[in-house]
């Protein structure tokens, strides 16, 4: 027989009972439709963890003091009792090291902005101007200051675009203008660019960069001490170079400190690339999870086209006789109920990547969560909702045309 | 056209065993007119199954037009049925999601026949068989009599050598019993090779040879050419 008529056979069957066959691929649908939106959403996280490290600065590599937790270089604990082991020196070392191309060192301390009757509560870093190079920012308007005014410990600042909102209204002109930080009164010299949110939530725009100097002593206060840093933001030249500046970096400040082989270090070194290569692992492990559970729901569809093409087998014995009679063959009743099955899952697999699509886009926009679909997402969900159907149709359509002729004529 | 010899059937019931068929031998001409009486039981059903090619013998030789029907393998018994047998059943055996010219395609869709030619070969077939006009209908909007003449055009679509025919009046009243067999006795004029299984005497009657089964055997096969002039 014809294709094509195979087609007309299999279509016929399934408009015949339109509930039914909604039904049927109704699992399919839900299978398909929570696999690529449990794909979408661990493509999304993995994009939003690239550019929350990204964001940060490339080739950064973070020098903070007291030894890090745990081998491997994990997350360090940084707050009072990690010690002080940074200072500037230790940062203009870095930076005369081969392949570094910025060593910025920075303090930090929360304080209290205040101008013409506006007032806002941040964190006020101080640092050098390398930072800018280092953490990849730059002026949006204004100027940064410069090595002399650093050292000079002249009260100017630069700050980001929501202190500049926050103080000063919507895009006014703060150059020039005079805000209290804390008790002191800083002049206003520059704008960053904004950079938005970052990729872990935080607003990247809620920044004021000071001299080191004056916010190390006017600010910050006592908990640093004389020329002591929290941190050193290290930007290597170029990112092939990035694990041997780390271990050169390392080996300047164990020298520097004079620690003996086999002590610990009273420092501790992040790699930015490494932890992002970690963390996008984890969430791959995550998404694949996800997926897993997802595509179980998606076998489950498989398991209730079997049990209907089943049902439909049986209803349809005195059919399925009459055809043998009137000359299919054993193939002809296999593959019309073959293809039935597979047309089942198919349809219901495309309406499932289109509520999976929509629903990733609708989450992306309601829920504030990161979505990101992936294109071949589209062509592996229809692939596997043709496998589901070709899996769990085969049995049945086995059944069928196994059937023997004579008894199946005879049944009611 | 039909050679059938020592031909058995034996089914096994649990321990026993029971021959439908014991070892019956019979040759059919082409155009002949045949009905198989007997009681139910006897083994007349059994027969026409094994000679529509639905069914296999457990021994004995069948051939058809000097062809080993008994050699062939799944697909060309399929093929068999298709191209050279028609079957009309007692309860038509009509789909009923089709319409009378669907239903008549359908042999020619099996076949490989493309979409044009079966569906004007079907719609003169039902014009042959008097439908001209319900070619659209489905099965449920036509009367017993009707959804037997479907049946008989669907039976004639490939142009096959014999037609099979099962208590073809068993469901229908006398009246129209009686036209369908008119169709049968018009067909068989035509040249058209008839084989009808009946316990209707009424029917039997009709035919002009007789094949009486008991017990899984003939034990009387009667010729009665005159049967037509009557």
């Amino acid at each position: 027989m014809r294709r094509a008529d195979l087609v007309t056979f299999a279509a016929r069957a399934i408009i015949a009972h339109p509930t039914r066959s909604a039904l049927t691929s109704l699992g399919v649908v839900i299978g398909v439709a929570a696999v690529v939106m449990m794909t979408s959403i661990g493509l999304g996280a993995q994009q939003r963890v690239t550019s929350a490290i990204g964001g940060l600065g490339s080739n950064l590599l973070i020098v903070s003091p007291g030894a890090s937790r745990g081998p491997g270089g994990g997350f360090v604990s940084q707050g009072a009792g990690s010690g002080m082991s940074l200072n500037d020196d230790d940062a203009e070392a870095i930076g005369k090291l081969d392949g570094v191309a910025a060593s910025a060192p920075s303090v930090r301390g929360g304080a209290q902005l205040a101008s013409e009757g506006a007032n806002w509560s941040t964190r006020v870093e101080g640092v050098t101007p390398d930072y800018l190079l280092a953490r990849d920012l730059t002026i949006a308007s204004g100027r940064m200051f410069d090595e002399n005014e650093a050292r000079q410990g002249r009260k100017v600042i630069v700050i980001g675009q929501t202190i500049v909102t926050e103080l000063f209204g919507e895009g006014s002109d703060p150059i020039g203008k005079r805000i209290r930080v804390g008790a002191v009164p800083f002049e206003v010299i520059g704008v960053l660019e904004s950079k938005g949110q970052s990729g872990f939530g935080q607003d990247q725009d809620d920044i004021v960069l000071g001299p080191l100097p004056a916010v190390r002593s006017r600010i910050v206060g006592r908990r640093v001490r004389g020329d002591n840093v929290q941190t050193i933001y290290v930007k290597a030249a170029n990112a092939d170079d990035i694990d041997r500046v780390q271990e050169d970096l390392s080996n300047l400040l164990r020298e520097r400190h004079r620690i003996r082989p086999g002590q610990d270090d009273d420092f501790s070194v992040q790699n930015m690339a490494s932890i992002m290569e970690a963390m996008q692992a984890s969430v791959k492990t995550f998404t694949g999870l996800l997926a897993a559970v997802a595509a179980v729901s998606l076998v489950v569809g498989g398991v209730g086209i079997m049990n209907i093409m089943l049902v439909a087998v049986t209803e349809r014995t005195r059919e399925i006789g009459l055809r043998m009679a009137l000359g299919a063959r054993r193939n002809d009743v296999l593959f019309q109920f073959a293809l039935e099955a597979i047309t089942l899952s198919v349809i219901g697999g495309a309406i499932g990547l289109l509520l999976g699509l929509g629903g990733g886009v609708l989450m992306a926009k309601l829920g504030d969560w990161p979505v990101a679909i992936a294109a071949w997402s589209i062509p592996v969900s229809l692939g596997f909702s043709l496998l589901v159907g070709l899996v769990f149709g085969a049995y049945p359509s086995w059944r069928a045309a196994r059937l023997d002729p004579i008894e199946a004529l005879r049944r009611e | 056209m039909i050679e059938v010899r020592d031909l058995e059937k034996i089914y096994q019931m649990g321990e026993e065993t029971v021959a439908a068929l014991a070892g019956v031998s019979l040759t059919i001409e082409r155009g002949e007119h045949v009905a198989i009486t007997g009681a139910s039981g006897s083994g007349k059903s059994t027969l026409m199954n094994l000679l529509g090619g639905l069914d296999r013998p457990t021994r004995g030789t069948y051939r058809f037009d000097g062809e080993d029907v008994g050699a062939f393998n799944d697909d060309d018994l399929a093929d068999f049925r298709n191209r050279r047998i028609g079957f009309v059943f007692q309860s038509f055996q009509l789909l009923p999601r089709l319409s009378a010219l669907q239903n008549v395609e359908l042999p020619m869709v099996y076949a490989g026949l493309p979409p044009v030619e079966r569906r004007a070969r079907a719609a003169a077939l039902l014009e042959r068989v008097g439908l001209g006009a319900r070619t659209g209908h489905r099965p449920t909007q036509m009367s017993g009599g009707q959804q037997q003449r479907v049946a008989i055009a669907r039976a004639l679509a490939n142009s096959p050598d014999l037609l099979l025919a099962d208590e073809p009046t068993g469901a229908l009243d006398s009246q129209t019993g009686q036209d369908v067999l008119a169709l049968f006795r018009e067909l068989n004029a035509e040249g058209l090779t008839l084989l009808i299984v009946t316990h209707d005497a009424k029917v039997a009657d009709q035919a002009r040879r007789s094949i009486v089964f008991s017990d899984g055997l003939i034990i009387r096969d009667e010729r009665e050419p005159d049967r037509e002039a009557r």
